[in-house]
């Protein structure tokens, strides 16, 4: 991981080492982002809306089709900047944990667990309630957390990048296939398939959202709480440990923070990858590698990037939509491509 | 002469030469057990479905004598589907296999790197939004898988191509690629649903031999050069340079092995989808039949035609719905899988 932020930041002498009116700096820089991507994520979209709809729409009027369209886009909106800040400190938390910097929800198989386990419970336990949604997509969550992460730290090396990310890959291929051969013979709950299959957050509203915020809530607090066991947590856990920091703790605290994070947004909005890669590079490049301002800015830099890749995904293929996680893939895939190509091939 | 052989005194390259033809002998008999296999069930395939007919009115058909009932049943539908299922098949391991051992790792097989993506993608936007048919499909299939693996292989070029760097990019490319075939999928999940699950899995539903054409033309041109090619990629297990070393031409057979074995996936995959897991299955079941050391091309392309063969009949036949294929593979598949990870992690070796 060390390596990663030393060739991220090779001019400071600390690496990654930020000034405080930097990293203010950066973080007003981004809630701006955010403001602009919501404005537009309410202004744009399907239907070319005039800017007297959207004002009055905001207002909470109806009559026009303007400004019902706008009235839908503002749950939408407020979907995407909740999943996006979950998924953002999940990935931060992730790659801090495991020490990778490829680490992803959505690269390690977790969101597709979250999948697996809420099919089952829709098939299989009759599962209807959305609140139990959440509990099993948390639970499927962390199972194919812990299941991905210990097969891939076997053997030599411990968890390198890429038995990580094949072991993710290679997890997520056998539970869609599983989901394929439950959903296949149940015309009925085919319908939900296109929601668990690609992300997106269309079909938001403000009772689902109310249902998930507690989750999110608990687990953006853990996260928060183990962000300074995860700065010593870089440095290697015998440093750490000599710090005096409960290394198994802290690594346990962050893992069901983030992994509460990641079920929580994959019950509301369905699996939604590369989110959680880019947004910790990004941040780490322009604020450093303090968790402490790392996780919160990775919150808002997830918020501002699902919210705006979401307003490209309607309006790029008007009329009709292109859901969020597939414009999150077409963005994430490169980053992901140049993250590799700039390392070392035996630092991973 | 035999007293000759049986001579107390045995050199270390006699027991060295006892042994390999120990092996070659073992070799050839498990062969020989698979292929045997593979033409029972092929048979069964035939013989066995909501119509039981005799063999003696299968073999009446398939002379092309014409037989009421039995022509359309078996010569129509049981002949083409069976035949796909065994030439899909073979595809599948022969060009899982390659990448397999070219890339040293069992999970750096063409599902998971994109190449199945690559030609996934490329059919169901041609069929879907295109509204092509038969063998333009095909072509649209051979192209894109093609082009996929070259833009892997040249993202994955930074001073030679290193083999994780190569399965990495491959992963991300797959990433995307699988979210263009979930997008199209999407489109035209409301009218045909059949459509739509070959896509995703792999199915020999509705199959005719018009897909079966394109596929076997390509088995009988790609499959010799794949097969030309074997010992090179067997000494490459070495690393490079030992291969060098021993005449092998490294780059080029690479890049004929590379293109051999897309042009195969891409084949099947047009034909019948991508058939989950077969091309990543094989390789590691014909390693752990036949031991190691040999090219495992041949076993291979028998593994794979017994698992889709099997897979199908058990997908037909065994539940109350009926599964496609690829549904089946993947359920079987996936424990074997996670066996596999933690074998391969654990050992760190190859196949």
């Amino acid at each position: 991981m060390s390596d990663t932020l030393t060739s991220a930041s090779p001019s400071t002498v600390a690496p990654g080492a930020r000034s405080a009116a930097t990293r203010t700096l950066w973080v007003l820089a981004t809630v701006v982002a955010l403001g602009l991507a919501v404005v537009a994520s309410v202004a744009f979209g399907a239907r070319v809306v005039g800017w007297d709809d959207v004002l009055s729409g905001l207002g909470g009027a109806t009559d026009t089709v303007g400004e019902a369209a706008v009235n839908r886009r503002l749950p939408r909106t407020l979907l995407a900047i909740l999943v996006g800040a979950a998924l953002g400190i999940a990935g931060a938390v992730m790659q801090g944990v495991t020490r990778n910097p490829l680490a992803d929800p959505g690269i390690l198989g977790v969101t597709t667990g979250a999948s697996l386990a809420v099919v089952t419970g829709i098939v299989f336990f009759e599962l209807s309630s959305p609140r139990s949604f959440i509990w099993v997509a948390i639970a499927g969550a962390a199972l194919s957390a812990a299941f991905v992460y210990s097969i891939g730290s076997l053997g030599r090396g411990g968890a390198t990048p890429l038995k990580l990310a094949l072991a993710g890959a290679a997890t997520s291929a056998a539970f869609s296939s599983l989901v394929s051969a439950i959903l296949l013979p149940r015309v009925d709950v085919m319908n939900t398939f296109r929601f668990w299959q690609i992300g997106g957050v269309g079909g938001a509203t403000y009772s689902r959202m109310w249902q998930v915020l507690p989750f999110l809530a608990i687990g953006a607090l853990l996260c928060l709480a183990t962000a300074r066991g995860l700065n010593s947590l870089a440095l290697g856990d015998d440093v750490a440990a000599g710090l005096g920091q409960k290394v198994g703790l802290t690594r346990l605290l962050a893992a069901v923070g983030a992994v509460t994070l990641c079920g929580a947004a994959t019950a509301v909005a369905g699996p939604i990858a590369f989110v959680g890669l880019v947004v910790p590079h990004l941040c780490r490049l322009v604020i450093g590698i303090d968790h402490r301002w790392l996780l919160p800015l990775s919150a808002l830099m997830g918020a501002a990037l699902l919210t705006a890749a979401d307003v490209v995904g309607r309006v790029v293929a008007r009329p009709e939509e292109i859901d969020v996680g597939i414009v999150t893939a077409f963005l994430g895939a490169p980053v992901f491509i140049y993250i590799v190509r700039r390392q070392k091939v035996r630092a991973l | 002469m035999t007293a000759l052989v049986e001579t107390p005194v045995r050199s270390a390259g006699d027991v060295v030469a006892r042994g390999r033809r120990r092996r070659a002998v073992r070799r050839a008999a498990v062969i020989a057990v698979m292929l045997a296999l593979v033409v029972v069930l092929y048979v069964v395939s035939l013989v066995y479905g909501n119509t039981v007919y005799s063999l003696g009115e299968v073999w009446d058909v398939i002379r092309g004598e014409t037989v009421p009932g039995a022509s359309f049943t078996v010569g129509e539908l049981r002949l083409p589907r069976a035949t796909l299922a065994v030439l899909a098949g073979a595809a599948f391991g022969v060009g899982g296999v390659t990448f397999q051992t070219m890339l040293r790792n069992p999970l750096a097989s063409p599902d998971f790197i994109g190449i199945s993506s690559g030609a996934s993608a490329a059919a169901v936007f041609a069929i879907i939004t295109l509204e092509m048919t038969g063998t333009a499909v095909s072509l649209m299939a051979i192209t894109a898988a093609l082009a996929t693996a070259l833009v892997i292989y040249v993202l994955a070029f930074r001073d030679g191509v290193a083999g994780t760097r190569l399965i990495l990019i491959g992963i991300a490319v797959a990433a995307m690629l699988d979210s263009v075939v979930s997008y199209l999928m999407l489109r035209a999940a409301v009218w045909d649903l059949q459509t739509v699950m070959r896509w995703l899995t792999g199915s020999l539903n509705n199959a005719s031999w018009d897909q079966v054409r394109p596929l076997a033309l390509a088995l009988v041109v790609a499959g010799p050069v794949l097969l030309a090619q074997a010992r090179g990629l067997t000494l490459m297990q070495q690393g490079d340079d030992s291969a060098s070393a021993l005449g092998i031409r490294v780059e080029r057979t690479r890049l004929v092995a590379i293109v051999a074995a897309v042009t195969l996936i891409a084949f099947a995959t047009a034909a019948a989808g991508p058939i989950a897991f077969v091309a990543f299955l094989s390789g590691p079941i014909a390693a752990r039949i036949i031991g190691g050391g040999t090219s495992l091309m041949i076993p291979a392309a028998l593994v794979g035609s017994l698992l889709v063969l099997t897979g199908d009949l058990l997908g037909q036949f065994a539940f109350e719905n009926r599964y496609p294929v690829g549904v089946i593979t993947g359920v079987l598949g996936a424990p074997y899988l996670v066996y596999l990870l933690i074998r391969t992690n654990r050992s760190g070796g190859s196949l």
